[in-house]
């Protein structure tokens, strides 16, 4: 199945998600509708609990919504059971986490091939770019513990892109790197992730980061702004 | 996806080697305890029925000779020409062998253990050609003769035609003994008619070396399980410790696409593959363990009961197997609740250091529950336990209910002490510890069963030796015993003893029916050798003086059991009524006993006359033998070495402690590893809680020490409160469990230097386990502190 | 297996593994019956322990003064593992004794083994005295005495003859297949019988007839030969037959018959002569009823178990037992069946 640039390959339709907290239910998501095409970058930017992280795990296949459909690739993943979540997360979906979550005994170069290898379509030529564009070359033989942050949110970043996936999530990517080597790292993601032609959705709360992104969707208290 | 997933799954391992020996070792050490402890019960097991099969001797009556001796084939003849059916054995050592000569014709039926394998000729083993049937080790040490292998047939034994072994040991013509057939024909003439030198003995039954043989190994099995237990604690400890540290490789690789069920699968997958290597390993460790304890064992065995174990081991498929599924059952348990863990951890939820607290605190108290729930059953259980199955239900009960309370009591003694240290070290020391104890706390559980099965098994097989030579003692009071054949021979028996100053017990008995159980009653001398030796379970004041009096009379054990008699109840057996002054033990002897002064005996049984007597000798038994046999014509054949048998006996029993002490030490080098292997572990997260004290001014040496201090004091805690639990579990093994499976209680003794050592013996382990931890922890680079104050943002 | 079991497997009289088919087999060093005997009495009355095989095989039909029938077998069979004998346990010689008595509800055996050499089994010819352990057969064949005992049975039984020998096949030379197989085989069917049996019910005061076969050979069946059915039947009006089939694996049969006159005068019958036919069988699918015809002297009889379970359960199971039969003839007798197990 091949996407091309302007053809609709996200559609989120009326969204809601509620969690159960100490204080009673929260209602994190009301109603949440957008689109996204494919090859087209999307800023999801609001404040704290605003649901914009929720909205990406649920995008994600990481979890469930309570009502409403998530269309992707013609499919609703929101009917999806936990093994057609988890097939969705190996081959279509990839995310780039906060905290990077590496797989501390894999090297470098096993962590990049590492989601390749689950989604069954490893290509090593691929890899090898992906490393070398993310200036990871000379780390391949190296354990994550041994490499700086900044770095091993690049082998994420490499990891998430190697099968080739039609959707990039994006958690605040470089929330956890100083402000030098987040715009590093975040020009590399931006740059790869045009090239490979997929759509990409990063929850951020910079604006300057938003600002980069294609168009930008705010989120207050569960619904757009 | 599946060989990637399971390649990050073990990359774990490779990048935490220390885990995965610990891991390992642990359920190495726990199967090759549990099967080592196999092996010998099996070996000796095996070897009792190869034994038993080659003879079967117990089974059935037997014709031998009044003097003791062979007998003239002759005799054979006449008894078969007059309709009698016996078979005739001739036994004799050959080459250091046990040669048993049978006649196969006449043989009973299933008594030739030999499976012959086809193309043996018949006619040579019959005819004379000097063949005989013997094990491939056997065989090995018979010179001169054609050896057949028969693998059945219990070492240094060899089976040969009767003609056979005749000519090989040089006794043609001689009989040892006729086995007499179940099933005799009609019209039988008596035995007196036909082979008026013969005497028929009675088959043993073998209840009395069964009953003490079994019980042996029944204790060595619940010690065997105990050690299993402790192993799996630290299984279990590595199991829990590995899963938590790879809580966040799980999330990641769900989150990447791995399907739950494929995940649990896998991890399901590799805790097999571990038990399989771990079992493997262990089984051979307890082929080793066993092979090194086996000759004593074996020995002791054979001092005590008269069975015969040979000193060799064996490879056998059955513990093979017992091993290995053990190994499996273990990693299951141990693994069980981790993979449940995994299954229920939700995939979002981001690493909680306050929710898994609050887990723990949870868990902690579950177990809490758990403990007082198993606590209260296993005392239940006191009451109510009528059976084998509840005796180890008991048990079991008791052992894991004192496990799980450990960790909330040891919290409360660490909270009793920290609230009354003085000085700020005092209370850093006491806080730290109890911040300490949720990571060490399966280590110490281990320790502390292993502790108590220390102190358990020591106290039941020492007090089982104690009660043992103490029953020897009552039984073989007498120096030399000797029977006589005719009134005349009595009387010159009684008449050199006068004139020697020795004094001759008459034993005499009678078969009567007692409240409809069958039981023997003794005639018995006063004399003081039952005042000295003889010791009561229960008695009333002067029983003895009662007894010989003709007011009372005493009984055994199994006879009070069965008949339901307790001190003052009325015994009646004929016209004789007379009440119990006391029940002495009787171990391993399945028939009720009454001891009566010999003047109501001869009343009561008129016909009965004393053949066999008990001499006090004060002197040589030899000398005083020699000299019978030239006074009396009484021959050395119609008299037994009590005093000597006895020495032999003793001298062997002691060597059950070679075993004991070994099997202590075992199992406490297995918790102590739990130990060794927990600090070890915990060293990592150490650093970043001992660098406060460090940067408060705390030197690396004096943080060090407090550490070794810490598992010392932590280790002499834990075995104070396990010599309470040993005591109970010795107690639930000699009053329950031996009860319920035998029939008759052990007394309990306590041994308080056995414990005062077996402590020692646990203070060395931990402090073994934490020396190396501590002296690593004084040497951490103060770099490696620093930087935990470098990396906290 | 034990060693009992061991030891009758390899008994070449009664090899259990092959069935009596082990009958057949070679006769390394053992001597074999020639044709044209000349026997020398008492001698041959005694063991020939250059033969394999030798048995003293006694039946009789009895009744008490109900006229209740009873059947009764003792037998001594020898049997040798190499064709001499010596003194002691290295006696090659072994002896196997069967005792019966069949009523028309029961049937009691009680079987003895034992080795020769030792005195404890063994036949001396003259005085005549077959024994092992403590039943025998002893007397001058005029007058003889015969005991056996079992764990629930026993018997003592006077034996008078009033007949001579009788010489079966060709002057006591009998073949016993078309390939040349032979024995040594005479009888002696005349005896009459008295005594007690002592059974579990009490003792029973029986009279009757009885007839004791002799044979020895060394191969006496073929090869190709399974198990055997012999017949004795005794006639009302005093003439008696005796009568054999051997099975063959081929289903053929080989028949042997000897006409035996009141007064002793026998004739032999050579193979085909007698036929012999199953015509029903017991639970354990034995047959136990026949049709026996013999043309050249009219008698077509049907031959019927009195008690169809008298199965010997002995190392070497068969079945024997007293009978009777009506038809041309009426009378009673006794048979033998092996090959059935």
């Amino acid at each position: 199945m091949c996407y091309f640039n302007g053809m609709t390959l996200l559609t989120v339709d009326n969204l809601s998600k509620t969690y159960a907290t100490a204080d009673g239910p929260f209602a994190v998501l009301r109603g949440v509708s957008m689109t996204l095409e494919a090859g087209e970058s999307l800023a999801l930017t609001g404040e704290s609990g605003s649901g914009k992280s929720t909205l990406l795990h649920l995008i994600g296949g990481l979890d469930r919504p309570d009502a409403g459909s998530i269309l992707l690739q013609g499919q609703d993943i929101a009917r999806l059971d936990d093994a057609g979540r988890a097939a969705l997360r190996r081959g279509t979906v990839g995310v780039v986490f906060q905290q990077f979550n590496l797989i501390p005994s894999l090297k470098i170069a096993d962590n990049i091939a590492f989601q390749a290898r689950l989604a069954g379509r490893h290509d090593a030529d691929w890899c090898a770019v992906l490393a070398d564009r993310m200036g990871l070359t000379d780390h391949l033989r190296k354990y994550p513990e041994q490499l700086s942050g900044g770095q091993q949110q690049r082998v994420a970043i490499a990891r998430t892109l190697a099968p080739r996936p039609a959707l990039v999530l994006a958690d605040e990517p470089t929330g956890n790197l100083d402000e030098g080597t987040a715009a590093t790292v975040m020009d590399m993601m931006l740059e790869l992730v045009a090239e490979t032609g997929a759509g990409l959705l990063m929850v951020t709360h910079s604006q300057a980061l938003a600002g980069r992104l294609q168009r930008r969707l705010h989120l207050r208290a569960g619904q757009v702004a | 996806m599946t060989r990637a997933a399971f390649g990050a799954l073990l990359s774990h391992w490779w990048r935490n080697p220390l885990q995965l020996f610990t891991l390992l070792a642990g359920l190495a050490l726990a199967t090759g305890l549990w099967s080592g402890v196999q092996a010998i019960n099996a070996e000796a097991r095996a070897s009792y029925d190869a034994a038993a099969s080659t003879l079967d001797e117990g089974r059935y009556d037997r014709l031998v000779a009044r003097d003791g001796g062979a007998f003239a084939q002759d005799n054979y003849i006449a008894l078969r020409r007059a309709g009698w059916q016996v078979s005739p054995m001739v036994t004799g050592d050959l080459n250091g062998v046990r040669l048993i000569g049978l006649d196969a014709l006449t043989a009973p039926s299933g008594m030739g253990p030999v499976s012959l394998g086809g193309g043996t000729d018949l006619g040579a083993f019959l005819t004379g050609s000097a063949q005989v049937f013997a094990n491939a080790a056997t065989a090995a040490r018979l010179d001169g003769v054609e050896v057949l292998i028969a693998d059945d047939l219990a070492n240094d034994t060899a089976v040969a035609d009767i003609g056979t072994a005749q000519a090989l040991l040089g006794r043609e013509g001689l009989i040892d003994s006729l086995l007499v057939m179940p099933d005799q024909p009609v019209g039988l003439p008596a035995l007196g008619e036909v082979a008026p030198d013969l005497t028929m003995q009675a088959a043993q039954g073998g209840t009395d070396i069964a009953g003490l043989t079994d019980s042996f190994h029944l204790n060595l099995t619940a010690f065997g399980l105990l050690s299993f237990a402790v192993g799996i604690f630290i299984v279990h400890g590595a199991i829990g410790l590995a899963f938590e540290q790879r809580r966040g490789m799980v999330r990641t690789l769900r989150a990447l696409g791995v399907p739950l069920n494929r995940l649990i699968g896998l991890m399901l997958a590799e805790l097999l593959v571990f038990a399989l290597v771990a079992g493997v390993i262990g089984v051979a460790l307890g082929y080793v363990i066993a092979a090194l304890l086996l000759p004593d064992v074996a020995a002791t065995l054979r001092g005590l009961y008269g069975a015969d174990v040979s000193g060799n081991l064996q490879l056998r498929p059955v513990w093979w197997l017992s091993g290995l599924g053990i190994a499996f059952a273990g990693t299951l348990i141990a693994g069980g609740s981790a993979l449940w863990g995994i299954s229920k951890m939700p995939l979002l939820a981001a690493a909680q250091p306050r929710a898994l607290a609050m887990a723990a605190g949870r868990r902690a108290r579950w177990q809490l529950v758990v403990a007082l729930v198993l606590l209260a059953l296993a005392a239940v259980l006191v009451f109510t336990a009528d059976g084998l199955v509840a005796g180890f239900a008991m048990l079991g009960a008791l052992l894991i209910g004192a496990a799980f309370a450990l960790p909330p009591v040891l919290n409360a003694v660490l909270a009793f002490a920290s609230a009354r240290a003085k000085g700020v070290t005092a209370q850093w020391f006491w806080a730290d510890t109890r911040q300490q104890l949720p990571g060490l706390s399966l280590a110490l559980m281990a320790l502390m069963l292993a502790i108590a099965a220390n102190v358990g098994v020591s106290t039941m097989v020492s007090s089982f030796r104690l009660t043992f030579t103490g029953f020897l003692d009552q039984r073989l009071a007498s120096e030399l015993y000797v029977s006589t054949d005719s009134a005349e021979q009595t009387a010159a028996l009684i008449s050199y003893a006068e004139t020697e100053g020795v004094a001759v017990l008459p034993i005499q008995s009678a078969d009567v029916q007692i409240a409809g159980h069958p039981a023997e009653v003794f005639g018995t001398r006063d004399h003081a050798t039952y005042r000295d030796n003889w010791q009561f379970l229960q008695s009333s004041a002067g029983a003895w003086d009662a007894t010989f009096a003709g007011q009372a009379v005493v009984i055994n054990e199994q006879l009070a059991r069965r008949a339901g008699l307790a001190l003052g109840d009325p015994v009646t057996f004929g016209s004789v009524t007379l009440p119990v002054a006391g029940i002495y033990g009787d171990y391993g002897n399945p028939v009720g006993q009454v001891v009566l002064v010999e003047d109501v005996f001869a009343t009561e049984f008129p016909h009965v006359v004393a053949r066999q007597f008990g001499l006090r000798i004060s002197g040589d038994v030899g000398d005083f033998v020699n000299d019978l046999t030239a006074a009396t014509g009484i021959g050395a054949g119609q008299t037994i070495d009590q005093a000597g048998i006895k020495a032999v006996s003793l001298a062997i029993f002691e060597r059950t402690f070679t075993v004991t002490t070994a099997l202590n030490i075992l199992t406490l080098a297995v918790a102590g590893f739990a130990i060794l292997m927990s600090l070890l572990t915990l060293a990592a997260m150490r650093v970043p809680q001992l660098a406060p004290a460090w940067a408060m001014g705390m030197t690396r040496a004096a943080l060090g020490r407090l550490e070794l201090l810490r598992a010392v004091m932590l280790a002499v805690l834990t075995a104070v409160l396990a010599l309470p639990l040993g005591l109970a579990l010795a107690w639930v093994l000699l009053a329950v469990v031996n009860v319920a499976a035998f029939g008759w209680q052990l007394p309990m003794y306590l041994f308080p230097l056995d414990y005062a050592r077996l402590g020692g013996f646990a203070l060395v382990a931990a402090v073994l386990a934490a020396g190396w931890p501590a002296w690593r922890l004084a040497r951490t680079p103060p770099g490696d502190l620093l930087k935990v104050f470098a990396n906290e943002r | 297996m034990n060693a009992k079991a061991f030891v009758l497997c390899l008994l070449p009289v009664t090899a259990t593994a092959q069935g009596f088919a082990g009958l057949g087999t070679d006769v390394d060093g053992f001597s074999t019956p020639a044709p044209n005997p000349v026997f020398d009495f008492p001698a041959d009355h005694g063991p020939h322990p250059d033969y394999r095989i030798e048995w003293w095989y006694l039946t009789a039909n009895l009744e008490d003064a109900d006229g209740t029938p009873y059947g009764l077998q003792w037998t001594l069979f020898r049997s040798a593992l190499a064709p001499y004998d010596v003194e002691g346990w290295q006696s090659p010689q072994l002896w196997m004794g069967h005792a019966a008595v069949t009523t028309e509800t029961d049937h009691f055996v009680a079987e003895r083994l034992a080795r020769g050499g030792i005195g404890q089994a063994g036949v001396v010819a003259d005085p005549f005295n077959a024994w092992i352990d403590d039943w025998a057969l002893e007397g001058d064949w005029q007058m003889m005495q015969m005991r056996a005992s079992g764990t629930d049975f026993a018997y003592q039984m006077d034996l008078t003859a009033n007949g001579p020998l009788v010489f079966h096949g060709d002057g006591g030379y009998s073949v016993k297949s078309a390939a040349g197989q032979a024995s040594y085989y005479y009888s002696q069917p005349f005896f009459d019988i008295s005594g007690t049996l002592q059974l579990p019910t009490g003792d029973v005061e029986v009279t009757g007839s009885a007839w004791l076969d002799r044979e020895w050979s060394s191969q006496p069946l073929a090869e190709n030969q399974t198990g055997w059915d012999w017949f004795s039947l005794s006639f009302d009006d005093g003439d008696k037959l005796m009568g054999f089939r051997l099975q063959q694996d081929d289903g053929m049969n080989y028949t042997s018959a000897t006409w035996i006159t009141a007064d002793g005068d026998a004739t032999p019958y050579p193979d085909g002569a007698l036929q012999v036919e199953p015509l029903g069988l017991n639970a354990a699918d034995v047959p136990v009823r026949w049709r026996l015809t013999l043309p050249d002297r009219g008698v077509d009889v049907t031959v019927q178990a009195i008690n169809d379970d008298a199965w010997m359960a002995t190392s070497v199971p068969y079945w024997e037992g007293p009978v009777t039969f009506e038809g041309t003839h009426q009378g009673r007798g006794y048979l033998e069946m092996t090959g059935y197990e």
